[in-house]
């Protein structure tokens, strides 16, 4: 049973929220509660803007368990405008061929699913083309 | 009792209240309804209308709820904090059993201190949750309170409702009058018992009435509604800029619209079914959106909802000049039609769950 981990996560997951160093002013995702480029304490929380560029990607067509629905899928290694990287699906790429620079934004999806409908639906962070430039 | 608003039919606050941020959902994809006659009928000529909006695979009435809401929030301008209520409305929720409006609620950062139960009242269910946000507000039991009303619409295939049942819906922020892009002047909500359409627990798909889906149903309940708010308010419908009806097909709506005098012109800009299909719960809402989009200081909506089972809730708005700047602060309904990618009944299908995984 892998609920409650999900719920632990929940908030970093649906909202991309993270944290800010309040020594050094870096912004942290996934929050961990001590600052990676200054070594502080750093428990302030902070939301990203959920906007960012494909710094990588790949293609997923022999996917894990609870995405195989979903497969082919791609994922990214996502550089959010407020410094971290941060891997995740994309999606509602329709035709769009993805590009290493392309400008994405985060949007809150269903992230897995059990085959047999039975389990708690698990929803989360991806990105996706941003649909208007400004915003 | 003889004194208004105690003595009206009309449900008024006695705070005013008003749309301080609104907010659409429309999927990216789209399955023209030729697809569909051509499967079930071996012509592509037949379809009410051109195309439907179809949820993506990971899409549903949670996530989509999530947009709507972000965009309404982004509008309104508030911090989902000082929101009291987190309301969806839908007959497509996830969970049988779990709310869907706490997975919303935390996912835009509200706080902890809201009522967030789920409505259920077929394609009313909506604008149901509307009312009880323009009463929790109006009432002063809070500030701000979030009403969604949104579908991953089931149509069992190759019946007359797989071309129109669709995916999308919209978000309001209703807070107080003095704050509004829209004021709520007024609300008046018409139900009885009627099955034209219902789903049975268990089922995945809805049965309806046929044609009994019509006179008895639609008609009866979005004409009596929408008459007797014209009657207590003393108005007509040339007193109105748009009106926006419930919209399971392009052809409802305009009947419905010209039985209580409104003109092509007047229900047009709110007519998103020949484009994006019927989202059942969302279907008047997001068609609010649209004409709010394009509207100015001064002008009148009339809004009417049906759902069956049935019943109709209708509303009298009027657009204040805060409409202009809150319009810009998220995506129309222009930009989410201009997203579009086509897709095939076979994508379709594997989409919307239609094929049997065994």
């Amino acid at each position: 049973m892998e609920n409650p981990r999900y719920w632990r996560l929940k908030k970093q997951r649906y909202g991309l929220v993270g944290e800010v160093c309040p020594h050094c002013e870096s912004k942290i995702f996934p929050p961990r509660d001590v600052c990676p480029e200054c070594g502080s304490e750093a428990r302030t929380e902070f939301t990203f803007s959920g906007k960012g560029k494909v710094y990588s990607y790949t293609v997923m067509r022999d996917a894990p368990a609870g995405y195989e629905q979903n497969a082919p899928y791609t994922v990214a290694i996502v550089a959010l405008d407020e410094g971290p990287m941060v891997t995740a699906q994309l999606t509602d790429l329709g035709e769009e061929k993805v590009q290493i620079g392309m400008p994405v934004e985060m949007v809150t999806r269903k992230l897995r699913e059990d085959v047999e409908k039975k389990g708690i639906l698990v929803y989360g962070y991806k990105f996706r083309p941003v649909m208007r430039a400004s915003n | 009792m003889t004194d208004k608003p105690h003595g009206s039919l009309l449900l008024r606050t006695d705070r005013p209240t008003g749309i301080v941020g609104y907010g659409a959902y429309i999927p990216r994809y789209r399955l023209p309804g030729s697809e569909i006659s051509q499967l079930w009928t071996g012509s592509p000529k037949g379809s009410p209308i051109k195309e439907k909006a179809v949820a993506g695979l990971d899409e549903d009435v949670i996530t989509m709820s999530i947009e709507a809401a972000r965009n309404a929030i982004l509008r309104a301008g508030i911090d989902p904090q000082d929101l009291r209520a987190v309301w969806v409305g839908s007959e497509s929720h996830p969970y049988a059993v779990k709310p869907s409006g706490t997975v919303v609620a935390e996912a835009i950062g509200a706080s902890n201190n809201i009522q967030s139960g789920d409505w259920e009242f077929a394609c009313k269910a909506g604008t149901e949750a509307m009312v009880a946000a323009i009463g929790l507000v109006g009432s002063g039991m809070g500030r701000y309170a979030l009403a969604i009303g949104m579908d991953t619409a089931q149509g069992k295939p190759g019946d007359a409702l797989e071309y129109t049942a669709s995916s999308g819906g919209a978000a309001f922020v209703i807070g107080p009058a003095n704050e509004s892009a829209v004021e709520i002047k007024a609300s008046y909500s018409y139900v009885s018992d009627t099955p034209d359409f219902w789903r049975r627990p268990e089922q995945k798909y809805p049965e309806h009435g046929q044609r009994f889906t019509g006179d008895p149903a639609y008609f009866k309940h979005v004409e009596s509604a929408g008459r007797v708010m014209m009657e207590e308010l003393g108005m007509k419908a040339q007193d109105f800029t748009y009106a926006v009806f419930h919209q399971p097909n392009p052809k409802f709506p305009l009947k419905a619209g010209k039985e209580l005098g409104f003109s092509e012109e007047q229900i047009l800009p709110g007519l998103l079914v020949p484009v994006i299909g019927n989202t059942y719960a969302g279907a008047s809402m997001i068609g609010l959106t649209a004409i709010l989009d394009i509207a100015k200081p001064g002008d009148r909506i009339l809004q009417v909802s049906y759902g069956s089972g049935a019943g109709s809730d209708a509303f009298y708005f009027e657009v204040t000049e805060r409409i202009a700047e809150r319009r810009e602060l998220a995506p129309s309904i222009a930009e989410y039609l201009a997203r579009r990618t086509e897709i095939n009944y076979a994508t379709y299908a594997r989409y919307r769950g239609k094929i049997d995984m065994g």
